[in-house]
């Protein structure tokens, strides 16, 4: 190779090197390497134990590539070199072994994990869960406190340590509900209740965003995850209860019409039996009617 | 008006910069290209020689161009998305939500179907016959019209430019409900479900094609066992592009209806169910990936096995391992929707079926890496790719079981580490073997070797570019950053690594320009790089035991295969093939194929803009032009041997 593109390469090897090592020392925030609740540190363990074993693998088989390559290059007249050699079927069959073995072992860990971490199991706790039901909307996230009567859109404060209890649905297209810092993700979908259990061991502001492609608004369809002592989330329900906006059917369908990058609102109280209607209203062929004649 | 034009009113012609430029653009190429023809005299040349013709070799080559015309307009695209990404911290940027999303759209369609899956059909066309020892594909008239359609889906992909509206912005796959009428009522998902349509069904036909060729037309004594792997490999893609390709044709279909006439398969109110296109178009979706990939396999081990000048180890292994991942990857569709709430049973057995699919991958490096073992490794360019292939595939592999496992793709799932993760696949993976492939089969093509230094300047600003550009978005998933947002807010400190992501996009990009040069500068100079021999490799499988580049009848006689890698056992034996000429029939040249594709052009343009008395008459023309085709008798002629004698004392 040509000396001037090689120290061409060089200097821009170094220079990329130079600006990842800043990059690092400015603190990146590692939301799913650095969990703040028990969910998303156990899917974070469990990404690293499956990579663990992988490499275990993998590093001798590159290696051996790369170490051959290198070994039984043209130019090294010294190595042995076999053209017609063949492989017994015993060889080939350790082949198939040797992977199969390793995969039999994460298949079990997967089978037991997928179960143990299943979103939609309650998690074992002291403390009552907070109940908390949120609703894609086009494009924001609502969110309704069906124990407190309250609403809220973008923004969720729940007490810390407390188990929280999502049930997910779309008055829109189809959206995917994500705290990383939390929990995974879950799909929010028109008609359809889907559950997911988290929870949070520090106080902090966590973002909370849209998943799945929805959309003009979708980069803007983003709110924020408060994890507060449960006195300071008591406070916040009573100042929620004290707004002067509740949300009723108007206030409803005003809201669910499309918009972009809404800002935090709050509901002291919303119409009852809410998140039904809204999933009934794609149950069935003119659902809202009939559950309104209900 | 409305009856004559449809939807198509002026107010829908282009109008933003990005079209209109488009426009000028591409009338201007026109131009240029239509008085470039003109001039030289060549358009009786191009319609005979090349657009009519039936040879699959010069159909292989009309796809390399036309993919590599694509694999430009992806690029761009690919760009645009890295600039506004760079830019989008606390909402700036130049592009608008829309135009984002429909650039990412065409993005992802474009590369899979008009850039990957063209060179590999390119690759096919050429290379299968020379290496089964045959003259021609089973039916060389099918082949053209597939190749025809495909053109024409990719010219109507890139139509919105000239005719304006918009087009699509769901994603490469346009999932329900927001591709639905009540979302997108605009004409820009029609562009995606008629250019897909179009050129599905030319790749169903060709896959139809190419498995009645490997199946019926091998040369004596090639038993399926004795095939090169490369035909190997396309024999599992292409029997699964026939098991997939009409889910899609059907998904797609179904999705029309809702739109067209207001049926409810997939919207959310009168007991449509969303959810049910997710399945099906994924169901297509990952068998695709497949077909995509499986045929790269295939040639790095045809690569592997040549550069170390030893048997492939392991031929058994391999094809047991490449037909296990054909078969495996039909059941694993649910993993790209773990996250919809299947339900733990459901999602720990996809989960576990995804897995397993990494068995028969690893038994392929195995292979590799002892086919290497005590070899005589040669470094030029295929080896150098395969080589960089080796450990992207690698890291590919590792995250694609990562996110095969449930609870961690709960997390991974819609976040940049799985567009990093699908990348690594497909660059990594499909696009470096088309690489390794080109440079392999390059002196097959045109009798000429390329610049080696060109192309290892190539390799080296690619990889590292590859990595600077996906590294950072690997990163960037960890950061729990979602994929497809164009603004997102500087306080999570994603800013910096997309500008690493972008700088390693510059780098592909020089990558990109050593290949062009390399192409350029190896013709230019082709007395000095000419390869005489038509085996500059020292190659084993039969498609060197011809001249390059081959007479258009590929083998003056047809040779006869005793053994795996018959080329190598012939040049073992130091028999060359007997040279007594016989008479053969070759098919005859046909426009049909273009014919009909143009009817099928203007039938998708007709339904984008619901101009339905165009499409009804596009529709007639094709069942016309297919009736009459079939009345055809005489489609061959015959090859005296005397004239056969007369092309190989030229050479």
């Amino acid at each position: 190779m040509n000396i001037k593109i090689k120290i061409g390469l060089a200097l821009l090897f170094f220079v990329e090197l130079f600006y990842f090592g800043l990059i690092f020392l400015s603190d990146l925030n590692f939301q799913l390497l650095n969990p703040q609740g028990s969910i998303a540190r156990q899917q974070r363990d469990l990404g690293m134990l499956v990579i663990g074993i992988l490499l275990v693998v993998a590093i001798p088989l590159i290696g051996a590539m790369y170490w051959f390559a290198y070994k039984y290059r043209a130019g090294n007249k010294k190595a042995i070199y076999k053209p017609d050699t063949r492989h017994s079927k015993f060889t080939e069959l350790v082949w198939w072994l040797i992977p199969a073995v390793f995969i039999f072992i994460l298949a079990i860990i997967t089978w037991n994990k997928t179960h143990a971490l299943d979103p939609y199991k309650p998690l074992e706790s002291s403390v009552p869960p907070v109940r908390i039901q949120a609703i894609a909307l086009n494009w924001k996230w609502l969110f309704l406190y069906p124990d407190y009567n309250i609403a809220t859109v973008n923004f969720i404060q729940f007490p810390q340590d407390t188990p929280v209890n999502f049930e997910i649905t779309a008055d829109a297209p189809m959206n995917s509900f994500w705290i990383p810092a939390l929990s995974g993700q879950i799909y929010a979908m028109s008609g359809m209740s889907t559950k997911l259990h988290l929870i949070a061991d520090n106080t902090g502001d966590y973002r909370g965003q849209a998943g799945e492609i929805n959309g003009r608004g979708f980069s803007g369809m983003k709110f924020i995850a408060r994890a507060s002592s449960r006195e300071e989330f008591e406070n916040w329900v009573g100042e929620v209860r004290r707004s002067l906006k509740t949300l009723d059917e108007n206030e409803y369908s005003t809201l669910s019409k499309p918009s972009e990058n809404n800002s935090v609102t709050h509901y002291s109280s919303y119409e009852q039996n809410l998140y039904n209607k809204i999933m009934m209203k794609y149950v069935v062929p003119d659902g809202e009617k009939k559950m309104e004649e209900m | 008006m409305e009856f004559l034009f449809g939807r198509l009113t002026l107010g829908a012609l282009p109008h933003e910069w990005f079209t209109i430029g488009g426009t000028v653009f591409m009338t201007l190429a026109m131009i240029g290209v239509v008085a470039f023809l003109t001039r030289m005299k060549l358009w009786k040349w191009l319609w005979h020689d090349w657009l009519t013709s039936i040879d699959p070799k010069k159909i292989g080559i009309m796809y390399f161009i036309v993919a590599a015309l694509m694999l430009v307009r992806g690029g761009l695209d690919a760009g645009m998305i890295w600039l506004q990404q760079v830019m989008g911290a606390s909402s700036g940027g130049y592009l608008s939500a829309q135009h984002f999303q429909e650039i990412f759209t065409a993005h992802g369609v474009i590369m899979v179907f008009f850039v990957t899956m063209g060179f590999l059909f390119g690759f096919m066309n050429y290379i299968i016959p020379l290496q089964i020892g045959a003259r021609d594909l089973a039916s060389p008239f099918l082949n053209t019209l597939g190749f025809w359609l495909y053109v024409a889906g990719a010219i109507l992909i890139n139509m919105f430019f000239v005719f304006g509206g918009e087009f699509a912005a769901a994603g490469w796959l346009s999932i329900a409900p927001l591709s639905g009428l009540e979302y997108s009522p605009g004409v820009g998902m029609d562009y995606w479900i008629w250019s897909l349509q179009i050129s599905g069904i030319g790749t169903t036909l060709g896959g139809i094609n190419f498995i009645m060729t490997i199946l019926k037309m091998r040369a004596p004594g090639m038993t399926l066992m004795r095939m090169p792997i490369f035909t190997w490999a396309s024999l599992c893609s292409m029997v699964m592009v026939v098991i997939v390709f009409p889910l899609l044709t059907a998904t797609v279909a179904l999705l029309n209806l809702d739109r067209l006439l207001g049926m409810h398969f997939f919207t959310t109110t009168a007991g449509g169910n969303a959810m049910m296109y997710t399945n099906l178009i994924w169901m297509w979706g990952h068998p695709e990936v497949y077909i995509l990939m499986i045929p790269a396999l295939g040639v790095y081990s045809e690569v592997v096995a040549t550069f170390s000048g030893k048997r492939l180890a392991g031929y058994t292994s391999t094809v047991i391992a490449l037909n296990a991942i054909a078969i495996i990857s039909l059941f694993v569709w649910l993993h790209h929707f773990f996250t919809m709430g299947s339900g733990a049973n459901v999602n720990a057995v996809f989960g576990i079926s995804t897995m397993i699919i990494a068995i028969p991958t690893a038994v392929q490096l195995f292979n590799w890496v002892f086919t290497m073992r005590k070899g005589r490794i040669r470094f030029d360019t295929p080896m150098l790719w395969f080589l960089g292939f080796v450990f992207t595939f690698s890291v590919g592999g590792m995250t694609g079981v990562l996110l095969a496992v449930p609870p961690a793709d709960f997390q991974l799932h819609n976040s940049l580490f799985l567009v990093a993760h699908f990348h690594t696949m497909v660059i990594g993976g499909a696009l470096f073997g088309i690489f390794a492939g080109f440079s392999y089969w390059f002196p097959k093509f045109t009798g000429i070797k390329l610049n080696e230094r060109l192309g290892k300047y190539a390799f080296w600003f690619w990889i590292i570019g590859f990595w600077v550009s996906f590294g950072p978005l690997y990163i960037l998933g960890l950061m729990g950053a979602p994929r497809r947002l164009e603004r997102y807010d500087s306080v999570t400190g994603w800013q910096p690594l997309f500008v690493v992501s972008l700088i390693g996009f510059g780098i592909i990009c020089i990558g990109t320009a050593f290949l062009v040069a390399q192409i350029i500068v190896s013709i230019k100079n082709r007395k000095k790089y000419a390869d005489l021999t038509g085996d500059p490799w020292d190659g084993r499988t039969l498609e060197w035991s011809t001249s390059s580049p081959p007479p258009f009848y590929n083998f003056a006689v047809i040779p006869e295969v005793k053994n795996r890698d018959a080329f190598w056992e012939m040049k073992k034996e130091g028999k060359r093939i007997k040279s007594k000429y016989e008479d053969f029939e070759m098919p005859k040249g046909t426009a049909t194929g273009i014919y009909i594709a143009i009817f099928a052009f203007f039938f998708g343009f007709a339904m984008i803009w619901h101009i339905f008395w165009l499409a009804i008459a596009c529709a007639l023309g094709i069942v016309a032009f297919i009736i009459f085709r079939t009345f055809y008798e005489n489609t061959e002629y015959e090859m005296k041997a005397a004239e056969v004698e007369k092309v190989e004392r030229m050479r």
